[in-house]
């Protein structure tokens, strides 16, 4: 069978050949490496079958701790069995990867190398996670390529089987998991010509069976553990010239040739650079382009790094190499180097004391760090590390790629110096992540790799936002292999696919003279030049750009396509990019819409291929004759009064120049700064919601339900209007604790919208003279722009309401309370944002949080701006994520401390008494901090206590002082999603449930792994489709609320907004109030439920109606009171589960693809939401316990 | 025999034919109407928003958001095998032809010249015996024509014609002008038979939520009226099939109709609120009226109070008009 070439990505390389060589995959999602899993449940479930001709069984476990246990117990029973992970989650298999290795077990890892969570998380690639497990035992195999993930994916297994050792392939996270590529695909022969089935019966031989029973994991003493360690020496040493064997017999069959070590360069080059990972490719690169230009320089890729041959290195190099730069891709702090350098110095120096060493003299060698968190790593850094050899004494432990101005570890390099091939296609485009144009990209890619001979490489990059995100595609496509494995920063094609952005960011930098610029405007042809920006004027006539333009919306919206442009945009690519003859072009994109709609119908094809003609037809060369009409940008990112912080570094990350930043300007313990996102104006909507102030009834609930924080109500007296915009609407405060002269405003801020409109989903006014409308609107966002920003700045200066005069029981009265979480990145319409925000305005002037990783730790804490805010007095919710796996644990540390501040507070100050004086203390000892007057009042005298402390120059007196603030009540929130609570974080949670100490925990239900691309959890339910559970998951949901009641003290509260919005303030104060352990499971609609998010707020009201979310509140102080501690806050169910469940496609898709199943599936939902609500009412109803015994 | 009558070509042992509804949709209600008596059936319907804008509309919410955010580049599990809208359709149709011996009749429900026209030959293909063509149209626009509206009609169904070479019945709403004419126009594009009407559901007002709703009523006998003049009209001046459909319940609702001229007498709500059992009650009261009356067969009566064998024509038409107000009633 001929291979084919494919143009695919590195997670999916590696999880092909894993697929097709294993019988058991178990898996746990992490990004970057979910794809892998993904990819191999679903060809499970399509029953795609190994090479032996069965289907892989893949399985889903509770975290990556349990894949690796489930990994480690199939192989022991002798399953080819394997897994994929990146980061934390390689952390977590690690004590089984001690336990696999030891026990000589063969298997392979295929990890997506991603940067370890230290002083922050990150998403990207480095190998700090794949550097941790050097001294598991297991073999380290690094790719650098979409090309070799494949090969070495197949290299690995076989040299697995034979070797005994286990094996770790790894790929850098997202350069090269994420990276498109036309490579070579192998094919099944060329799989079963790699493997030795003679092996994988011997595998089979050793596995534990009652047939032949034996016993492994025996515990050991000093009398022979150590000698029994040393056993495994033998497999180790063989390893290397196995993998080189194996490497050779892969050659003969492919073609293609590694070897443990692979030198690339001159044969006499003086100067080396080692490193392994996708780096090395760009050193390729440019090494041959260095040589081509008259150096003689060289780089060592190291392919095997565990076990490492020192021979097999020193053998690669050339002999004349006099100066070495290792080049670690992690950061080791403390150490003397990094790992690969030090490897590399101990190997030289081992191998120059033998007789058969081939270099002329020890060469002098540096280590350096670089590409930390997927940091470029360009030719000019490359070249700057080369230029740093060249000198006399190089810089030892360097960094490059930043700028270190504060220990001076970074080398200088040119960013300018490119190595371009002038036969190599670079094309960059700009869109919004909502308009389709990656999903486009891609098909383009896929298009020109796979039916020309062209090869085609397409990254792309995405912002830290979840709405109104940017993205970047980086295309390139050429006849020879491309090895550029970093951004394109010259392009000769750039498209840019929003008017928008060209006010915000400088894209035609990157666009070389005379290439070509695409714009989509909505601009016509006459007017579209004295639209642009001046700079992009400029920069049009100084680099002589051609440029085009159309207008695509409105070609959208004319052929049906809605917003969709991504077709549109595609079509003009191919017309003027002129990587394919136009016709061809063309007739291409046509077949592809009949590959992807043809099943669809004759109309959807028919309307895309209109799109495609009307594309053709709507663009236009744009003649710049004209001159600099346009309007200056002024630059400003930030506004003036802006603190410094957030000017002279938030600004830098928001205008996407984060790069430049030197170290000194970074925190060096990973503290930031809260409250920037209202420094941020992101403008990403069309339409903002509009206050009808003379039909408002004044009940807050869109201020309550607007998951942004932009829908804001203040009461406040009316002669404070006199300085109001001439826009700024009021009206009298409506409610008879409200004196006469006292109006209200609902003011939108509009700069900050996301355009969700579920303000308007859940208002509850109707006009009455137009039921169309509400008492707010969607509207155009453009003509109000002005008007609003300065209607909002007014409305910022307006105090906000004495919260001792708030009812806060209320939806309206809590609804008053600022909010100190706002604007944040997530989902427009987001499910989970509103809770988080009430617990903001409740309690956010005391309140720390653990944040869980997932959803709310990005939207909550992802630079460069963060939602967390603070009020007038400067307090609000202090934030940290630690991990996923620990965050019970991690928010129960915090009630620790405060408890333990406290009682030593009141301890320190009971020995103070006679200094403060009897009244206060005991005013403080004894007060009643059960609601806001009370914690007011307690604030107010421990300011007197400050005061007096301040003069006391005692020990005790500062013991005090710095722990005082204990005395006032603090609220600990434990906040995640159902990832998190349902499934790793489970014995964590549970066992702080079961601690009876004072914590909030507040569980985002969405029902699935929302972050990472919507994998099923425990707490998906029956019948939904989600990733893992693609068939429907055939399971119920784990009822996580009556695991917490069982304990008898715990709070427990299952709340849904939309559904009764009362319900939840009144859950929210309950739990905070609540002595002991509190929890509240939110249902959180999101975007994984493919819904229209708008009308999000419904789904809630449809899922307790079914009884499938039945709301009610555990509270285990009533039991003291004589009564039941259930209250049922829903009433009996009145639709069947389908009715609340084929509202949202995550359901009805199941009817698409397994109708029979989809039926059965909801019927039993069915039943036993009727059975759980059942369950839930006979308990209510239920005679209290004799508590008096 | 004596129920036996002739409907677009297809002998079938009595009238009653279930409408286009949701019982089709389960095979073992189509069964049960089967042994219940029914001589056809019409299947639900396929709708031409179901087959473009359903599967749009998927596409939509599982595509939304993916390529948006570098954790999250999709929602949901990739390359699924969806049966698209058509598709299950067809499928049903193969299920229903394999499991019943009766002419199964496919149902295409559109108001416009499309793509979605294109399932009538795949409907054909599948195996249906006849097709039968709703156009559930409302004119709302001014400006819009009633000539415009009827050539709507003619256009789809010649369109449909070409496609098909198995019978197809148009099934219309009475809001027409000139309905006769317009009926024989309809046959002269190629309809092999009219079904007479479309029951439009009509839209109600929620007063506390100030929101539109449809209500939702099954007919009533009283509902048969309608049907009952224009197929009494048409009946002697078309040679066509006419099916009467709206109000069928009982037997006598069936004799009016089939004494007015209807081939057959359709029926849904009758079947929902009875269930298919309610098919052999109707033949056996039809058969007790035909005795107690002397009939020896449906045929005999068939048209046998149409406009033109009635004593007084003037009965369907204006020249009763007062009478009609002031005294006529249907049972």
């Amino acid at each position: 069978m001929s291979r084919r070439m494919v143009t695919i990505d590195g997670n999916e390389a590696a999880a092909y050949i894993a697929h097709k060589t294993n019988e058991v995959i178990a898996i746990y999602p992490i990004t970057p490496s979910s794809p892998m899993g993904e990819q191999a449940d679903m060809w499970s479930a399509m029953g795609k079958t190994n090479i032996w001709g069965t289907v892989p069984s893949v399985i889903e476990m509770q975290s990556e701790g349990g894949a690796a246990g489930a990994v480690h117990g199939a192989l022991q029973t002798g399953a080819l069995t394997t897994t994929f992970t990146a980061s934390q989650g390689l952390l977590l298999m690690i004590p089984n990867m001690y336990k696999i290795a030891g026990e000589l077990t063969p298997t392979v890892f295929h990890v997506s190398a991603r940067t370890i969570a230290s002083h922050a998380l990150s998403i990207f690639g480095d190998h700090s996670d794949v550097m941790a497990t050097r001294s598991t035992g297991f073999a380290l195999l690094a790719s650098n390529s979409v090309q070799e993930v494949m090969d070495f994916a197949l290299i690995a297994q076989a040299a697995t089987l034979e070797s005994r050792i286990p094996f770790l392939h790894f790929f850098d996270g997202f350069r090269t998991s994420h990276e498109v590529m036309k490579i070579e695909q192998l094919t099944d022969e060329d799989v079963r010509a790699m493997i030795s089935d003679e092996l994988v019966l011997a595998h089979r031989e050793r596995a534990l069976n009652p047939n032949h029973p034996v016993l492994r994991g025996t515990a050991q003493n000093p009398d022979t553990f150590f000698q029994s360690r040393e056993t495994v020496n033998p497999f180790y040493s063989a390893t290397p010239s196995i993998v080189q064997n194996i490497m050779d017999k892969f050659a003969d069959l492919t073609g293609r040739a590694y070897h443990l070590f692979d030198y690339v360069g001159s044969p006499t080059a003086e100067r080396v650079i080692i490193l392994m990972g996708s780096g090395a490719e760009a050193a390729h690169e440019t090494v041959e382009f260095l040589n081509e230009s008259g150096e003689n320089v060289g780089i060592l890729k190291v392919r095997l790094y565990r076990p490492f041959s020192t021979r097999d290195m020193v053998n690669a190099l050339p002999k004349t190499v006099k100066k070495i730069a290792v080049l670690d891709r992690t950061k080791e702090p403390g150490s003397i180097g990094e790992p690969l350098y030090q490897d590399v110095i101990t190997a030289l120096a081992e191998e120059i004391a033998e007789p058969s060493f081939p270099l002329d003299a020890m060469p002098t060698v540096i280590g350096g760090r670089y590409g930390l968190s997927s940091k470029e790593f360009t030719p000019g850094m490359v070249k700057g590390i080369f230029d740093e050899l060249s000198k006399e004494a190089p810089k030892n432990h360097f960094t490059i790629g930043i700028l270190d101005d504060v220990t001076h570890t970074s080398l200088d390099y040119d960013p300018g110096f490119t190595v371009l091939d002038k036969d190599v296609f670079r094309g960059m485009f700009y869109g919004l992540g909502a308009d389709g144009t990656v999903g486009a990209n891609k098909n383009s890619i896929k298009i020109i790799g796979e039916e020309t001979d062209n090869y085609a490489q397409g990254y792309f990059v995405y912002d830290s936002k979840k709405s109104g995100s940017i993205t970047i595609s980086h295309l390139r496509f050429g006849r020879k292999l491309i090895k550029s494995t970093y951004l394109i920063r010259r392009a000769n094609f750039l498209a840019c696919h929003n008017f928008e952005f060209l006010k915000t960011l400088d894209l035609l930098e990157h666009v070389i003279p005379g290439g070509t610029f695409l714009l989509n405007s909505p601009y016509s042809t006459d007017e579209v030049w004295d639209r642009l920006p001046r700079n992009v004027q400029k920069q049009i006539l100084d680099k002589k750009i051609k440029f085009y333009n159309i207008n695509a919306l409105k070609v959208a919206k004319e052929t049906g396509m809605g917003v969709r442009i991504n077709t549109i945009m595609q079509t003009c690519f191919f017309a003027i990019s002129g990587i394919l003859p136009k016709d061809e072009a063309i007739r291409k994109i046509k077949q592809a819409i009949e590959k992807t709609y043809g099943k669809k119908g004759e109309e959807i094809v028919k309307k895309n291929y209109n799109a495609v003609d009307q594309a053709l037809a709507n663009l236009h060369e744009i003649s710049v004759s004209g001159g600099l009409t346009g309007v200056e940008q002024t630059g400003t990112v930030v506004p003036d009064d802006a603190p410094a912080f957030v000017k002279e570094v938030t600004a830098v990350m928001i205008a996407g120049k984060g790069e430049d930043l030197p170290v000194s300007a970074m925190p060096v313990d990973g503290t930031w700064p809260t409250a920037t996102t209202k420094w941020e104006k992101r403008n990403i909507t069309d339409e903002i919601p509009v206050w009808n102030e003379n039909i408002c009834i004044q009940c807050n609930k869109c201020v309550l339900a607007c998951p942004h924080a932009v829908i804001r109500p203040k009461i406040y007296d009316a002669s404070i209007l006199d300085k109001a915009p001439e826009t700024f609407k009021h009206v009298k405060a409506k409610g008879k604790e409200w004196g006469d002269n006292e109006v209200y405003t609902l003011q939108v801020a509009a700069e900050d919208c996301t355009g969700c409109a579920i303000c308007v989903d859940v208002c509850p006014v109707k006009d009455k003279s137009n039921a169309s409308l509400k008492a707010i609107n969607m509207e155009p966002q453009l003509p109000l722009r002005k008007a609003e920003r300065e209607n909002w700045n007014f409305f910022l200066e307006i105090p906000e309401v004495d919260r001792s005069r708030i009812n806060q029981t209320t939806v309206r009265g809590s609804q008053l309370l600022e909010p100190l979480f706002e604007f944040s990145g997530a989902c427009a319409g987001c499910g989970e944002t509103p809770y988080v925000k009430l617990a903001s305005q409740l309690f956010g002037d005391r309140m720390i949080v653990a944040n869980a990783t997932g959803c709310s730790s990005i939207y909550g804490g992802n630079l460069p701006t963060t939602p967390w805010a603070k009020n007038a007095e400067g307090r609000g919710p202090s934030w940290s994520n630690s991990l996923f796996e620990d965050n019970a644990e991690f928010g129960l540390g915090f009630r620790l401390t405060v408890d333990k501040h406290r009682e030593h507070a009141r301890e320190l100050l009971e020995s103070l008494r006679k200094e403060v004086g009897d009244e206060l203390t005991d005013a403080i000892l004894t007060a009643d901090q059960s609601d806001e007057p009370g914690i007011y009042e307690q604030r107010l005298r421990l300011e007197k206590l400050e005061a007096i402390l301040k003069k006391l120059d005692t020990p005790q007196a500062k013991q005090l002082l710095s722990i005082a603030d204990n005395l006032v009540r603090k609220s600990i929130w434990i906040m995640g999603g159902d990832g998190w609570a349902y499934d790793i974080g489970f014995g964590g949670l549970d066992h702080v449930l079961a601690s009876g100490r004072d914590v909030n925990i507040l569980v985002l239900d969405t029902e699935v792994y929302s972050n990472t691309g919507g994998q099923a959890s425990k707490a998906t339910p029956m019948g939904a489709v989600a990733k893992f559970a693609s068939s429907g998951k055939d399971t119920n949901k784990k009822d996580l609320g009556l695991i917490a009641m069982s304990y008898g003290n715990v709070y427990v509260a299952k709340v849904a907004m939309g559904a009764s919005d009362a319900q939840t303030v009144k859950a929210f104060l309950e739990a905070e109030a609540y002595p002991g352990p509190s929890m509240i499971i939110a249902y959180s609609h999101c975007i994984a439920h493919g819904i229209n998010m708008t009308r999000g707020m419904q789904q809630h009201k449809y899922a307790v109606e079914s009884g499938y979310w039945p709301l009610y509140r555990y509270n285990p102080q009533l039991t003291e009171k004589g009564k039941n501690p259930l209250v049922l806050d829903s009433k009996a169910p009145k639709i069947h589960f389908s009715e609340f469940a084929y509202k949202e496609n995550r359901f009805k898709m199941l009817t698409k693809s397994m109708p029979e199943r989809a039926k059965r599936l909801l019927d039993e939902a069915d039943r036993k939401a009727k059975e759980h609500y059942d369950f839930y009412q006979k308990m209510a109803k239920m005679e209290p316990a004799d508590t008096k015994g | 025999m004596r129920l036996s009558t002739k409907y677009m070509g297809f002998d079938l042992q009595n009238p009653l034919v279930p409408s286009a509804s949701p019982l089709t949709r389960d095979l073992d209600t189509v069964k049960r109407l089967e042994d219940a008596g029914a001589p056809a059936i019409v299947m639900y319907s396929l709708f031409e928003e179901e087959i473009s804008h359903d599967d749009e509309e998927l596409e939509h919410y599982l595509s939304h958001g993916s390529y948006s955010f570098a954790e999250a580049l999709s929602y949901f599990p990739e390359h699924q095998e969806y049966i698209q809208g058509p598709e299950m359709y067809l499928e049903q149709v193969r299920v229903l032809k394999e499991a019943v011996d009766i002419p199964v009749i496919g149902s295409l429900n559109g108001i416009s010249i499309g793509g979605w026209i294109e399932n009538a030959r795949l409907i054909e293909e599948a195996g249906a015996d006849a097709l039968e063509l709703n156009v559930y149209y409302l004119p709302t626009d001014i400006n819009q024509t009633g000539t415009e509206v009827k050539q709507l009609f003619i256009d789809i169904l010649k369109t449909v014609k070409e496609k098909v070479s198995i019978p197809v019945a148009m099934k219309i709403g009475h809001y027409f002008s000139a309905l006769p004419s317009f009926a024989k126009r309809l046959k002269n594009a190629g309809a092999d038979a009219l079904v007479m009407f479309n029951r439009f559901y009509q839209p109600d007002i929620n007063l506390e939520e100030l929101e539109v709703e449809p209500m939702l009523q099954l007919s009533t006998s009283d509902e048969i009226c309608l049907p009952l003049r224009w197929i009494a009209v048409l009946r002697d001046q078309l040679d066509i099939s006419l099916a009467a459909t709206s109000g069928v319940h009982t037997a006598r609702d069936v004799l009016k109709l089939t004494m007015a001229g209807a081939d057959v007498t359709m029926m849904t709500s009758a079947l929902l609120k009875y269930g298919p059992d309610h098919l052999r009650k109707l033949q056996q009261d039809i058969i007790n009226w035909m005795d107690e009356h002397e009939y020896e067969s449906l045929n005999q009566m068939r048209g046998s109070m149409s406009m033109q064998n009635v004593p007084d024509p003037g009965a369907f038409m204006r020249a009763s008009y007062i009478k009609i107000l002031n005294e006529f009633r249907c049972e």
